[in-house]
């Protein structure tokens, strides 16, 4: 208890400490982002630091940003995020689903700073807010691009952790996949890290090896997309355009724009009208975007496939509406039923056709 | 032309001074580099190494995180050296971190909702006993099928790993926890907590008021080891069988007890390490828990020539490049990258200078050879 007088002692002080040489810069609104990877790598933290860089933009001189890369979750995130208050940051951003405790014990801590912490589900202080992305959304675009191309019928997955979010992605992606495609096959391959080039780089070749002619990846490297180059298949770009391997092997990509959400809440924040909110966003309001598809892509596929963003952007299809079974055969959402965001938020189970296991 | 000729016995005075030179050779070489990056390097090393012990805005809350972070790299690093003096080589305090950080975790959370008092000790003797089998293996395989220490107990790291994410995902996931990986929060709940004695009482400067039962351990071995080395006839057999490894079979040293001791230290050490992060500041089994710090331990150890104080101050010194860094990233705006580099400056120039206590350096040429 008593450390945490201390450390509002010392955010006091800083924050009081108005004429010194580090306080000067503290007249703006500060805002911290906390970044699970380098800022260079093409993929998750790449994207959250394009909104950072989009907020700055927005407001210019009434903000300033400030970041910390290549954070570990756990024990130093705390410590990371400590830091930063007392280095006079207003408004915090942890953008990884491991920064879930440590937020959430910061902000006990300070309750006049604002958190938003991605893709988590805990919010012990009003202090706190959650947002995520609906990327299955993005997932059903993709699945149905590449139930169309594939010729094998084999499509590749590189997965990170058999977590609800990569479940889900995979989930929806078979089931568009098949609705075009009644012979595809998923190959799904673990590899236990959101962003290890070398790991990534391996499991694509070892799908590649499988027969599979198409793949996609939750991780946040570039390294399959190099693999697929050389195989002479085709990829998806994931998290951010990765533009560099289009028009193929790259021909769409999946990507979150965070730039929106972070101007929006900044400027709540900014105005006093900042509230705890839960946020799941996707198409709809462009969190999550469909990049470019390529002229790889046969025109028909590239329409029907514009056909899905505007639909379930609308409102009006949504990607897991029955009928729809478990894996293990036993009914889920009945005819024209739609998947309710509870069960979706914790799906552990695969859908039925897909042949492998959820590793344990 | 330059020769290197080797000493007779290292040079003490070397021995001593090269991590004093290193750091000094690695504040200079990593000034240059925080200039060629646009910042002032005067400013970029006071940030690091002075402004978390004593300026007035971030000292008291950064004194307290020195220990935080010192404390499993010393201890693990403690252990490693009583093997790496004797010539055995446990690289893999990673995967004994993780495990006993596992069993520690697991045995407080089979208790779980009681907060007896006798679940945390309960939990430090798992820890203990999960690095210790760890370490068993390798030491085991060396002994019975003479297979090499290094590669098995590094390889076993990645095994560790995967254990990791199969309990953060299944076997220790919370059952409340919406069906995210994780286990339950230690750190949370009374009886599987890791306790903080001195909390909030602000003495010593304030360096321990976040020190959790580690960071005592830690001291308590720093102790141990340096009574084993100066004082016990064992710390003198572990010398010897390092320095030479027939004359200490001739002295009735077993070869083997020596393999199992070493690896078994040092297992226990790491496991125990992992097991005060789990119920402390880390909080949690998750599938990113370890976060490097049995490798990280190994330079720790070198940096502090295997000698137990040695070991301590290099702790610390570490323990302050990631917390001055971080303040130098945040303050500054000098990029993540940099200042791991800047870490790996200090190892890579220790290392070198390591070469001038084990070789004299010849100007010229050299008589007949």
């Amino acid at each position: 208890m008593k450390l945490t007088t201390k450390l509002l002692a010392s955010a006091a002080l800083a924050t009081g400490l108005a004429g010194g040489a580090l306080a000067d810069s503290h007249d703006p609104f500060q805002i911290g982002f906390i970044y699970v990877g380098p800022t260079g790598d093409f993929g998750w933290t790449y994207e959250h630091d394009q909104g950072r860089l989009a907020v700055e933009e927005a407001y210019g001189d009434a903000v300033e940003t400030v970041f910390l890369e290549n954070v570990a979750e756990g024990a130093d995130a705390e410590r990371a995020i400590q830091t930063m208050v007392l280095g006079g940051a207003d408004m915090i951003f942890t953008t990884s689903f491991g920064y879930m405790e440590a937020t959430n014990a910061v902000a006990g801590q300070f309750p006049d700073v604002y958190f938003e912490h991605a893709t988590g589900y805990l919010r012990e202080h009003s202090n706190v807010s959650t947002y995520s992305a609906r990327f299955y959304e993005g997932r059903a675009v993709l699945g149905h691009i590449a139930g169309n191309m594939t010729e094998s019928n084999i499509i590749g997955y590189i997965a990170s952790f058999p977590i609800p979010e990569v479940i889900r992605g995979i989930n929806s992606a078979f089931l568009h996949a098949r609705a075009v495609n009644p012979d595809v096959e998923m190959r799904i391959v673990w590899v236990y890290s959101w962003f290890d080039p070398a790991e990534e780089g391996a499991a694509a070749q070892a799908l590649i090896d499988a027969g599979a002619d198409v793949i996609m990846q939750h991780t946040d490297s570039t390294a399959p997309q190099a693999a697929a180059q050389e195989a002479g298949i085709i990829s998806f770009g994931q998290a951010s355009d990765m533009a560099q391997f289009a028009p193929i092997p790259r021909v769409a990509s999946i990507i979150d724009d965070w730039a929106p959400y972070y101007i929006e809440r900044v400027g709540m924040a900014m105005e006093g009208t900042w509230e705890q909110a839960d946020t799941w966003d996707g198409f709809s309001t462009g969190m999550v975007v469909i990049g470019e598809m390529s002229d790889a892509i046969p025109e028909d596929v590239r329409v029907s496939a514009q056909a899905m963003i505007d639909a379930i952007g609308g409102g009006e299809y949504h990607p897991f509406t029955g009928p729809i079974n478990r894996q293990d055969g036993t009914a889920w959402l009945a005819d024209g039923e739609t998947a309710d965001d509870g069960t979706l938020a914790g799906m552990d189970f695969y859908v039925e056709g897909i042949t492998s296991d959820i590793p344990n | 032309m330059i020769r290197l000729e080797k000493r007779p016995t290292p040079s003490r005075a070397w021995a001593l001074s090269t991590p004093i030179i290193a750091v000094i050779l690695t504040m200079i070489a990593g000034g240059l580099m925080f200039a060629a990056l646009g910042k002032d390097p005067f400013e970029v090393i006071r940030v690091i190494f002075w402004d978390p012990l004593f300026s007035e805005r971030f000292a008291a809350f950064s004194r307290p995180q020195l220990l935080v972070k010192a404390g499993p790299l010393i201890l693990i690093a403690i252990g490693l050296s009583l093997g790496f003096r004797a010539g055995i080589w446990n690289i893999g305090a990673e995967g004994q971190y993780i495990i006993g950080a596992l069993c520690g975790a697991a045995f407080g959370l089979s208790f779980y909702p009681s907060e007896s008092p006798l679940i945390f000790p309960g939990m430090v003797i798992a820890g203990l006993l999960g690095g210790t089998l760890w370490a068993m293996i390798p030491a085991l395989l060396k002994i019975k099928a003479n297979t090499n220490e290094i590669l098995v107990s590094l390889l076993l790291v990645y095994v560790a790993e995967a254990i990791l994410a199969s309990a953060a995902t299944s076997w220790l996931r919370n059952p409340d926890g919406q069906g995210f990986p994780g286990s339950r929060n230690l750190s949370r709940h009374a009886g599987t907590e890791n306790p903080i004695p001195l909390e909030g009482l602000d003495v010593l400067g304030g360096f321990f008021d976040l020190a959790h039962v580690g960071i005592f351990a830690a001291m308590a071995a720093v102790i141990a080891a340096y009574v084993l080395f100066q004082k016990h006839l064992l710390g003198y057999q572990i010398k010897l069988a390092g320095q030479a490894p027939r004359a200490a079979k001739f002295s009735g040293v077993s070869p083997a007890l020596m393999v199992v001791l070493c690896l078994g230290v040092s297992g226990a050490l790491a496991g125990v390490a992992g097991l005060f992060e789990v119920s402390g500041p880390a909080g949690q089994i998750t599938i990113d828990f370890n976060v490097g710090y049995g490798f990280t331990a190994i330079i720790v150890a070198f940096l502090g020539r295997l000698h137990p104080v040695g070991i301590l101050f290099a702790g610390l010194l570490m323990a302050l490049t990631y917390i001055g860094g971080e303040l130098a990233q945040l303050l500054l705006q000098v990029p993540g990258p940099a200042i791991q580099a800047f870490q790996g400056m200090l190892l890579f120039f220790l290392l070198a200078l390591d070469v001038l206590s084990n070789y004299r350096v010849r100007f010229g040429r050299g008589g007949a050879a």
